[in-house]
């Protein structure tokens, strides 16, 4: 009787000790983390704090944090120097374009690779597959020079094109289509349900988590894209944000104030973007980073 | 007997053309943009071709001078390799220790983890000029700091062939680290919660935890991360773009920069073609030695 007794003092000891470990590693987890969050975050809040500063105010040394009085009318100025307006439409029109046409390629192909039979049909998506090895390089001059063989230089055809089919949004879907159950869509099938109808009514709305995970990828890495739009636009009515403001920043280099402004007005979007859609990117970081695994 | 045969023929080639119609426009796109740009590619590699006079034939010449003669090409690989070596094992090691710091119940986690996913979702090119401002050698935050505590002569930063290397590593490093921490995150997730309690029971330190149980079972994740980050690596362009236009004395020129230059501002397309087709080479090799030799450390259950 009392050996239990002390046995079970000990653990309640131990336990007690342990929680209080705990607590107090939780505490100095808690302020490493606000350290390095500060950190992270500091750069963006440096450059609102620069952004608002008068002509030659920023080389003031030792930096001053907050700019007095904060001169707003230095994002008028940026906005005004270079079409911005512009840009971030030609960004919003092209990324929005390529995210529904890569969608809906993908996503019709990847139910005739996951629920038809087709002589060929394994051999095509390992050639599917297969290029995903390719880095983008390899295919960059000749797209290059096919759109221009086609005139569609400072075009959107030719930033929206070469995004629209994508052998990684048709393998990620169709691994995702595998997993639905056939019960429902067979049951379509005996009630005269189309095959276009099946995937459309079907298929599709059960694979939400899919779509949006690709959509929001897509979209992501659209709007962030540099290399493919830098050589096919040259127009700056055609630019879209992110060239525009290497194109602004080769312009402006000195007025440190205007270039941040300027690299503000770019950067809100992604993070509105993010904002709205935030626990879509971590599901969908699992759901695409690790599906493969 | 032989109706119920024909009706299914007929059901099935019926299958095979709505296959092909679903498949037809990522098929289309496909090949246009995907494998005839490949073999297209080659033919590109094999030509001497400046957009504006015909293609030539010139063989493996272009090959062979990217192989024998070309010293700028050696020094875009150097680079690119020493990237690599700065950014993959420090990149690797930052997002697994941020990771395992935001797997605890600590009060605000999630704003951390928001805090720390932010430069992920900023773009190269904005986050690029922001961080030369940060690096301006006189007016720059951050030897601003370093004069602070104490250091006299803080680095010249982007216009020093020593320290421009070491400045786009660290900036990768932290604009990389919050898309690393989720991928580890959910590796993390995925660890059976009753190995750590059996752990407890026997007594086993944090430390010993940590080697024993999360890094072999996080090794698969591991591995995977360190496979994206040198295809990264290797494919990296926008950041000397944007922040050293390859300087100084291209110390910041990659590969991808250097087929950049080849093709889109000397419009030499069989030259850059072949840089890029070495590129897929050395790509290809290195994840090929990766996946040969995972089966020493990685472990799957």
């Amino acid at each position: 009787m009392t050996r239990e007794i002390r046995t079970a003092g000990v653990v309640v000891t131990s336990a007690a000790r342990r929680a209080a470990k705990e607590r107090l590693g939780n505490a100095a987890v808690f302020v490493l983390l606000s350290i390095i969050s500060v950190a992270t975050v500091l750069p963006f809040l440096w450059t609102i704090s620069s952004a608002l500063k008068g002509p030659g105010q920023v080389f003031d040394y030792p930096p001053r944090w907050i700019p007095s009085p904060a001169h707003w009318e230095n994002f008028a100025t940026a906005w005004n120097r270079v079409p911005f307006g512009r840009f971030l439409l030609n960004s919003t029109f092209v990324a929005c374009s390529v995210v529904f046409l890569r969608l809906l390629t993908s996503s019709l192909a990847a139910y005739a690779f996951a629920r038809m039979r087709f002589p060929g049909r394994d051999a095509m998506f390992l050639l599917y597959l297969g290029t995903l090895m390719i880095p983008g390089q390899v295919t960059i001059i000749p797209r290059f020079i096919l759109v221009r063989y086609l005139h569609w230089l400072d075009t959107y055809t030719a930033m929206i094109l070469p995004g629209a089919f994508s052998a990684f949004g048709t393998f990620l879907l169709r691994q995702f289509f595998l997993t639905l159950p056939y019960e429902l869509e067979d049951a379509a099938r005996i009630d005269g349900c189309s095959r276009l109808g099946v995937y459309w009514h079907i298929i599709l709305p059960l694979s939400r988590p899919a779509l949006v995970a690709l959509g929001i990828f897509t979209f992501e890495g659209e709007w962030n894209a540099f290399l493919w739009p830098l050589i096919v636009a040259n127009n700056p009515m055609k630019m879209p944000v992110q060239v525009g403001l290497a194109f602004f920043r080769g312009m402006y280099s000195t007025e440190w104030e205007i270039m941040l402004a300027g690299t503000l007005i770019a950067l809100v979007p992604t993070l509105v973007v993010f904002a709205a859609g935030q626990r879509y990117f971590t599901k969908g970081i699992a759901l695409s980073g690790l599906g493969g695994r | 007997m032989r109706g119920g045969q024909q009706r299914r023929r007929l059901l099935r080639q019926r299958e095979q053309f709505e296959a092909w119609l679903f498949l037809a426009p990522n098929l289309a796109g496909f090949f246009v943009f995907t494998v005839f740009a490949v073999v297209f590619s080659l033919w590109i590699s094999l030509h001497e071709w400046d957009l504006f006079n015909p293609p030539t034939f010139v063989g493996v010449a272009n090959f062979a001078k990217l192989l024998t003669r070309d010293a700028n090409l050696r020094r875009a690989l150097w680079n690119t390799v020493c990237f690599a070596l700065g950014i993959v094992p420090l990149g690797t090691a930052v997002a697994l220790a941020l990771a395992l710091l935001v797997n605890r119940a600590v009060k605000g986690v999630t704003l951390f983890r928001t805090a720390l996913y932010i430069p992920s979702v900023s773009s190269t090119i904005a986050i690029g000029i922001v961080w030369v401002w940060l690096l301006d050698p006189q007016f720059g935050l951050v030897n601003w700091f370093l004069r602070t505590i104490g250091v006299a002569h803080p680095p010249d930063w982007l216009s020093s062939t020593l320290w421009a290397k070491p400045a786009l590593i660290l900036m990768d490093v932290w604009k990389s680290a919050g898309y690393y921490m989720v991928i580890f995150l959910a590796g993390l997730q995925g660890i059976p919660e009753q190995l750590y309690e059996a752990a407890l029971i026997d007594g086993a330190t944090p430390w010993r935890k940590f080697w024993s149980i999360t890094l072999p079972l996080l090794s698969p994740t591991i591995f995977f991360v360190v496979v994206m980050r040198i295809i990264g690596v290797f494919n990296m362009f926008e950041l000397p773009y944007i922040m050293t236009l390859g300087g100084p004395a291209g110390s910041t020129e990659t590969m991808v920069f250097y087929i950049y230059k080849n093709a889109f501002e000397w419009f030499q397309m069989g030259y850059a073609a072949a840089i890029a087709w070495l590129l897929f080479l050395i790509i290809f090799a290195v994840t090929y030695v990766q996946f040969r030799y995972q089966r020493r450390w990685v472990t799957y259950d």
